[in-house]
């Protein structure tokens, strides 16, 4: 007679990992890094070294304090995963300090302090990007004009002076002027408030096809990941399909109504970081709804308070404080979206 | 689910299959079944000794009708259904050698009582008792002849066939859903079946619509299940009588569970805590309906069933036709003995079976498949993780649950919140945990929770009886002792009432006392 171990079903393991997961995340962001990259310079690239070494750092640090296991979780790639997304949202050349704060708060604080993997209720790239935004301004809004329009584009070695020395050598002819800019949405803004209209104010270079200059391609290679996280069903579908739609279906009206005073639907979308935050932010399941007519709502939400604090608010962007707001109101979305029951 | 009136849901019920329906969920799982489908079903050599349970059933185990050393022939009585029970056979000639408790093949481990039958090798069969002319017999006459062959459910839950055929609810039974959708990976004995003896399911159908009072048959099959669908389509033309459809459904686990597949076939979700004949539908598997020809027309009660012995842990995976007390290792020897790299043996199939912790342990009437998983069938890419709220256990669910949800509450131990958030409808189909990334063991928590709510609510029942009961008690006592404050009050009124009149009538008396004295006086 032969014996065998106890055990319980099913008895075909999981093909599907966290890592496998977060993998399939950082391969989906490739090529609007890439994009980044062609756009703004190597800066970025440095930004997610910096800020990837920084949550590691601070991951291993925490998992040491909480006595748990240093390999299964470090090799997850969640913190990776925060790292780049907060380095996506940052000017190129910030100086290394704004990563290792931001790094700092959203591991620690946002993180682990809240339990670790799976239980964090804010975003923590969203969390680390709000702390430093809201405390060095002055550093988050040095950003570089793109490609086409800067006279001169910082290589590898002016970017590294720039992230840790803080200052930016230049060539000399050329002037500081010619080489960072406003973003278009902080164009727009101030344009804006300074009761221009929105189409003389887009007749300012950095204005693109129908986004900012350089950012609507970077937001089309965004897209393009999205799309591939849908396929892979890494991601649900309701969550980037409900900000999209909401960002589209407010605006839509308000441009048909007042062209002048209001940006077209597509300006909305592909300025900013809302391509980016609807398929890649807003759909973190940890901090996000469950329930699927949950995620929708959430959705929605994100693009309504996004459009509001760009509107009426005090930040060009408001996408990072519509997705911790958004994961506030989360629990309580869920509680009263859950799907019905079989047979209830 | 959306109301029904009365007359949609008998024209759902009885047009099942016409249109096939979606179920939430489930998966698109590799199906491995090819590998024991290769030969026909064959028969092990005799083994020298069974080891027959008398429970192999839902409901209470038989009573024992043999004693150590009498002698039992091939279909005899041996064990004698009790209440819902059904009855046991002995599936060969022999001696019977003992009645004891042995460890049984069931999920739960538990021993139970065994007749152990030396078998004597010369397969003699007592008087069959076939059901001649079944159709003119009554369909109460026809459950009990399925009764007294020891029918059960050979989908699984080995429910007693009569009394399901039997049971009614409030509308009529429409259609008998015959399930041939045999969704786990591996298992192929249903196939087999369908593909060797499709004459014998289609008798089993009618005979089955006849004693359910069903006015047609709808075969569900799987669309992977290629020949099946025109063999069994061939005996409907030429054993049947127009009323049974072979319907092919896509290859969805599970839609070869009950609920599954009665929405698949009719887009209607049996109630919670209730059965598809609430809905006017009976469903039996094509083995059981194959069990209930042989019962009527050969006479022959349910002795034997086809297993498949699979899986990369055995030499030559096919599927043999198994008398039951058959021990499991002896059928893995029929096919061709372990492999070296051999690591678990499974009862059914990967996502549902359980695992046999010896493989001495007896075939039975639930048993469909032995599943042998090599080592690498069962590495893991990665230890458990924290959840990470994917939802992909919540996309996956037939009963629509979220386990990440119950997951978060069981661990928690908020026990209402378990029980709102519908553990109970969890029907354990693994399809949440084949999806997790983080390979938590969803199953395992939510059979460990469904257990603590039911204790809970026992618990909480029997406090609010208890609760009750005092109450009761205290407003008795209240009543007595009000009762008595009122006799009391009475009695002392009564007595003040009679002080007053005994004053009155001496106030009375003084006064005729007073004026005979003053009549006197004037007289």
């Amino acid at each position: 007679m032969r014996e065998f171990e106890p055990a319980q079903a099913p008895h075909m393991p999981s093909p599907r990992t966290v890592q496998g997961v977060m993998g399939q995340v950082l391969l989906a962001l490739l090529p609007g890094i890439v994009a980044h990259a062609w756009y703004f310079g190597p800066g970025i690239l440095l930004q997610i070294l910096l800020a990837s070494a920084f949550a590691l750092a601070f991951e291993a640090a925490m998992l040491r304090l909480r006595s748990k296991p240093l390999a299964p979780f470090l090799l997850d790639g969640s913190a990776v995963v925060t790292a780049v997304l907060f380095a996506l949202c940052i000017p190129p050349l910030a100086p290394w300090w704004i990563a290792a704060v931001a790094m700092g708060f959203a591991i620690i604080v946002a993180k682990h302090l809240f339990g670790g993997l799976g239980h964090n209720v804010f975003n923590p790239a969203m969390v680390g990007y709000v702390v430093v935004l809201i405390s060095f301004p002055q550093a988050m809004t040095q950003w570089l004009a793109p490609r086409e329009l800067a006279e001169w584009t910082p290589g590898l070695v002016a970017s590294i002076q720039a992230i840790f020395s803080g200052s930016l050598s230049l060539p000399a002819t050329v002037g500081i002027d010619a080489v960072t800019g406003a973003t278009p949405l902080d164009a727009l803004k101030t344009g804006i408030e300074q009761g221009r209209f929105v189409e003389e104010i887009r007749q300012a270079p950095i204005f693109g096809d129908f986004g900012g200059l350089g950012w609507e391609w970077i937001a089309n290679w965004y897209l393009l990941g999205g799309l591939f996280l849908l396929w892979r069903r890494v991601i649900a579908w309701q969550v980037p399909v409900a900000t999209l739609f909401s960002v589209l279906a407010l605006t839509l009206p308000a441009w048909l109504l007042d062209p002048g005073a209001n940006p077209q639907p597509l300006q909305h979308v592909f300025s900013g970081g809302l391509v980016l935050a609807a398929f890649f932010i807003a759909t973190d399941p940890v901090s996000g709804c469950a329930s699927p007519r949950g995620r929708l709502l959430f959705g929605l939400g994100v693009g309504l308070i996004t459009l509001v604090i760009r509107r009426w608010g005090g930040y060009p962007d408001g996408i990072a404080f519509a997705v911790l707001l958004m994961n506030m109101a989360a629990p309580l979305i869920d509680r009263y979206t859950r799907p019905r029951i079989y047979g209830r | 689910m959306s109301e029904l009136t009365a007359a949609e849901l008998e024209q759902r019920t009885a047009t099942a299959g016409d249109r096939l329906h979606r179920f939430h969920g489930g998966l698109r799982l590799r199906h491995n079944k090819k590998i024991s489908c290769q030969d026909p079903v064959r028969h092990p050599v005799l083994p020298r000794e069974l080891v027959v349970p008398l429970l192999q059933h839902g409901g209470p185990p038989a009573t024992p009708r043999v004693r150590p050393g009498e002698q039992v022939l091939k279909g005899q009585l041996i064990g004698e259904a009790q209440g819902r029970g059904a009855h046991v056979h002995a599936p060969t000639s022999g001696v019977v050698r003992d009645v004891e408790r042995r460890p049984m093949a069931h999920a739960t481990g538990q021993a139970g009582d065994c007749v152990v039958i030396r078998c004597d090798g010369e397969d003699r069969w007592c008087d069959p008792a076939a059901l001649d002319h079944w159709r003119d017999a009554s369909p109460a006459a026809l459950r009990a002849h399925i009764r007294q062959a020891g029918i059960v459910g050979l989908g699984g839950a080995v429910f007693p066939t009569d009394i399901k055929a039997g049971a009614r609810g409030a509308v009529p039974i429409q259609t008998l859903v015959l399930n041939g959708a045999e969704c786990e990976p591996y298992i192929s004995c249903d196939e087999m079946l369908m593909r060797e003896h499709p004459r014998r399911i289609i008798s089993g159908a009618l005979m089955l619509r006849h004693a359910t009072g069903a006015g047609r048959v709808v075969i569900g099959i799987e669309d992977q299940m290629g020949a099946v669908k025109k063999s069994l389509d061939r005996a409907a033309r030429e054993g049947g009588d127009g009323t049974v459809t072979v319907v092919r459904i896509p290859t969805i686990y599970p839609e070869g569970g009950e609920r599954q597949l009665v929405q698949t076939l009719t887009g209607l979700e049996v109630p919670d805590g209730g059965y598809p004949h609430d809905l006017g539908l009976v469903v039996q598997n094509v083995a059981t309906a194959a069990a209930v020809h042989q019962a009527v027309v050969d006479g022959r009660p349910m002795i034997e069933r086809i297993v498949t012995v699979t899986g990369n842990g055995v030499g030559h995976p096919c599927n043999l036709l198994a008398l039951l007390g058959t021990p499991v290792g002896h059928l893995v020897e029929a096919a061709g003995g372990y492999t070296d790299d051999v690591a678990r043996l499974v009862v059914g199939g990967p996502m549902m079976g359980y695992p046999l912790r010896n493989d001495g342990e007896p075939v039975v009437k639930a048993t469909n498949c032995l599943l042998a998983l090599s080592h690498d069938d069962l590495r893991p890419a990665q230890a458990e993780m924290p959840c990470i709220r994917c939802g992909d256990c919540a996309r996956v669910c037939p009963a629509q649950l979220m386990p990440q949800e119950l997951n978060f509450q069981i661990r928690a131990r908020q026990w209402d919140e378990v029980d709102s958030l519908g553990v109970d409808a969890c029907i354990e189909c693994g399809c949440c945990d084949f999806v997790c990334p983080s390979h938590i063991p969803l199953v395992s928590w939510f059979r460990y929770a469904k257990g603590e709510v039911r204790s809970q609510l026992r618990e909480r029942a029997a406090a609010e009886r208890a609760r009750q009961r005092f109450e009761a008690r205290e407003a008795r006592l209240e009543r007595a002792r009000q009762e008595k404050a009122e006799r009391l009050a009475r009695r002392k009124k009564k007595l003040q009432d009679q002080a007053g009149r005994k004053k009155q009538i001496e106030a009375a008396l003084q006064r005729a006392a007073a004026k005979d004295d003053t009549d006197g006086g004037s007289g």
